[in-house]
Parts: structure tokens; C-alpha cells; sequence
């Protein structure tokens, strides 16, 4: 199980799309290619952005499948970050 | 080119000043004032400001500034950016709760500082800010990824307090919207790709459903989405088109993925921009809570493409 600390990286609000590049290529792809879960971890942010989500989860949806979302945790997300994240989940999803 | 500054220009009523924009004679700029009242929305000054920098000194010219609240043009910050000697003095009064002055912003990076500094510079409750800063961030990166200019976005803001309204410009001299969509979709006109532009799940950089790992095509929809639910002004101008998304008068709101449903008027036989503008008007007191716009906006979003991939679905041939 790895864990992926946001808020290090990005601050309270996370919008700059190339850290959520760097995000998914340097730690959440490594991660599920050695078959570990990966947990998203969003303390302390108070917000995010539909672009910066997609950047960090959409390509693997597109890469993995669907089945990548049961290996994935968003933890301590408040109801906007858990919006946004469903919203790029679903449209995904109805895009694959 | 010219431009002239009338008395009054807002989002509502900003086709006149749109329409008296001369592109011609693109090296040089003539900047006219109305000689009594100006009260102009932040997109004004962002497109002089745009329209300027890129200009050799000496070629922008300004006639004599008359009007009482032409301190308001020095404040913002639009001289220093045409590098005019506007003669005008003025104390610096503390910025917050006013006002997000001129700013060119031209990276990621700046980009990340500007949205750091600019919510305690509007003075705003946390609540009020999430959708602006939100709107800002997705506006300029948009301008960064796709507008291919040389000199990144303008950007301004301001805090009415009478109306409760922020209201925000941005403009670039970028590629324009024609040419960022064409290159993945088949588009006839300016009017077509602002369309194009503003539909859910369509992007400039592909073709594709879903677009690319780095970019969706929702963008300019969530925004139009914020201000549909908001009863705002959203302006898009781009090439010779003109989108403005009306005020809602329905009480029930809908969403739509097309935005020629949504209430609106369009123009396309403006004055040339080389580039894009966009306008919006955020009116806090119809503010609607943050996860409720985007709750409204997952659903249109999910349901627009199932529809168009169920209208790309393969029928079966019956033969008799």
C-alpha cells in the first residue's frame, strides 16, 4: 500500500496540472505497476480542480481500466474534492 | 488600431465598446477616453492592456484624461503596463477587499502565486472564494495551454460592493479559439468553435472522448455551468465571434451541453480579435454552495456523453 501525500506538493488548492502529472507518473503509476493499492491522501486541501484531478487519475483509467478504481483510496476528501473526483471518475467511465 | 473608453461597459452592455474596436493598423494603438465618467468592467482593461504590451513605446498614443474616476485606470495599473506617463498622482491605498489590479501571467508557476495572493486580496469568506479562484485558475491555464501566445494571459478582477458582484476579465492574443479547436475538429466558423468550445468533453488537443491524459475538454463548460446556476454574465470573444451567456429567468435550472440552449445572444461579424476574451460576472449574493454547482454539473456532464457516444453507436442493417 502506498500512500501519496497532495498537500506537500500542491498547497491547500490544488490546480497546477504539471505536479498532478508528475503526481501520477513519478508515484501513482509506479505504485499500481508493482500490483500495490495507492492511497490519494487530500488533508489539508480545501480544494481542487476538475483539470488537476483529471491530469492525476484519468490516463489511469485509460491505461489500467475501470478496475484501477478498486485499487485506488481517496482519503480525507472534503465534499468538493470528493465531487470533482467523481465527476472525472464518471466521465471516464462513460468516455472508455 | 483604436479603442476608445466610454462611460459605461459591462458585460450586459458591452457590445457598443466591442464594436468600436478598430483592429487596423495593428503596430500602433489610440486609446480615446470619454471625457466625463468611465466605469468599465475589468475585460476592458484586460484587452488594451493585451492589445498594448506587445507594442514598441511611442507607438500607443492616449488623449487627455478628463474624466473624475481616471484614477481608477492608473490604479488597475494601465499605464504602467502601456508605459504612459499619465500624469495622474494617487495614493496607494491597501488593495484588499477591491480589487486584483493588471497582472500578465505567463506560466504555470505564476500562475500558482497569482491564485495564492489574489482570494485575501478580494477580501472574500472561503466560501465565496472557492468558485473564483476556481474559475481564475481554469480561465488562465487555459490561456497558457492553448492560446500559444507570446505573452500569456492579462488577467483583472474587481469587487463591486453594491451589486456583491466580482467581476473578472481575461484576455490573450493568442491563436484564438478557431484555430486552437480546428486542429481536431472540423469547424467552419469563429461562432462554431466558441460552440465547440464551451461543449463538455471537447478539446482543441484531441479528437478523442474523454480527450488526453492532460486535458478533458470541460473547462470552459464548468464555468459557463457557474454562471447559468448563478444567474451570471459570461462573456467569450474570439476571432469575429461574440458568445454571452444571458441571466437565467427560469426559476428551474437546466444545464445544457449545448450552449446555444442556454439563454444567450451571439454576434459574428465583430471587429477582428486575434486571440480570446472572457468576461464574468460573479454575483455573491446567488451564490449557490460550491459541491451543489458541481453536483448539478457531474450529471449534465455524465449524461451529454452517453448521448453522444450512444449517437455513435453501430445500428444493425434490417434487410427485409
Amino acid at each position: 500500500m502506498s500512500t501519496v501525500k497532495i498537500f506537500p506538493l500542491t498547497g491547500t488548492f490544488a490546480e497546477n496540472k504539471d505536479t498532478a502529472k508528475i503526481i501520477r507518473l513519478d508515484q501513482i503509476i509506479p505504485a499500481l505497476s508493482k500490483g500495490d493499492s495507492v492511497i490519494l491522501d487530500f488533508e489539508k486541501i480545501d480544494g481542487v480542480t476538475q483539470s488537476f484531478m483529471h491530469v492525476l487519475i484519468s490516463d489511469l483509467i485509460r491505461l489500467y481500466g475501470p478496475g484501477v478504481i478498486d485499487k485506488i483510496s481517496f482519503k480525507a476528501c472534503n465534499e468538493t474534492v470528493q465531487k470533482i473526483v467523481t465527476i472525472v471518475i464518471n466521465y471516464m467511465q462513460e468516455s472508455l | 488600431m483604436k479603442i476608445h473608453i466610454p462611460n459605461s461597459a459591462f458585460l450586459g452592455n458591452i457590445n457598443p465598446f466591442l464594436y468600436g474596436f478598430d483592429p487596423t493598423q495593428p503596430e500602433t494603438l489610440e486609446l480615446t477616453t470619454n471625457k466625463k465618467w468611465m466605469s468599465v468592467h475589468p475585460i476592458v482593461l484586460c484587452m488594451i492592456t493585451a492589445l498594448g504590451i506587445p507594442l514598441i513605446q511611442g507607438n500607443i498614443r492616449c488623449d487627455t484624461l478628463e474624466a473624475k474616476s481616471k484614477h481608477y485606470l492608473e490604479r488597475m495599473g494601465l499605464f504602467k503596463f502601456l508605459n504612459i506617463d499619465s500624469g495622474i498622482k494617487i495614493q496607494e491605498h491597501e488593495l484588499a477587499g477591491r480589487f486584483i489590479p493588471l497582472t500578465q501571467i505567463e506560466n504555470s508557476d505564476q500562475l500558482s502565486h497569482f491564485i495564492q495572493d489574489m482570494t485575501p486580496l478580494l477580501h472574500l469568506e472561503p466560501k465565496q472564494a472557492e468558485p473564483i479562484r476556481y474559475i481564475m485558475s481554469e480561465l488562465i491555464r487555459n490561456v497558457l495551454e492553448h492560446s500559444l501566445s507570446k505573452y500569456g494571459a492579462i488577467v483583472s478582477a474587481q469587487y463591486h460592493d453594491k451589486s456583491k458582484t466580482v467581476r473578472i476579465g481575461i484576455a490573450d492574443t493568442g491563436i484564438g479559439i478557431y484555430n486552437s479547436i480546428k486542429r481536431s475538429h472540423y469547424v467552419m466558423s469563429d461562432m462554431e468553435a466558441l460552440q465547440l468550445a464551451l461543449t463538455p468533453g471537447i478539446t482543441g488537443t484531441t479528437a478523442r472522448e474523454g480527450g488526453t491524459d492532460y486535458n478533458a475538454g470541460a473547462g470552459l463548460f464548468f464555468i459557463k455551468s457557474i454562471a447559468v446556476i448563478n444567474r451570471d454574465f459570461f462573456v467569450l470573444y474570439s476571432g469575429k465571434a461574440l458568445y454571452k451567456l444571458l441571466k437565467r429567468r427560469e426559476e428551474v435550472v437546466r444545464l445544457y451541453a449545448d450552449p446555444l440552449k442556454d439563454r444567450h445572444s451571439k454576434a459574428e461579424n465583430m471587429p477582428y480579435w486575434q486571440g480570446t476574451l472572457v468576461g464574468i460576472d460573479i454575483s455573491l449574493e446567488n451564490l449557490q454552495q460550491f459541491p451543489i454547482l458541481l453536483e448539478m454539473i457531474n450529471k449534465t456532464y455524465s449524461k451529454t456523453i452517453q448521448e453522444r457516444r450512444k449517437a455513435q453507436y453501430k445500428q444493425p442493417r434490417f434487410i427485409p
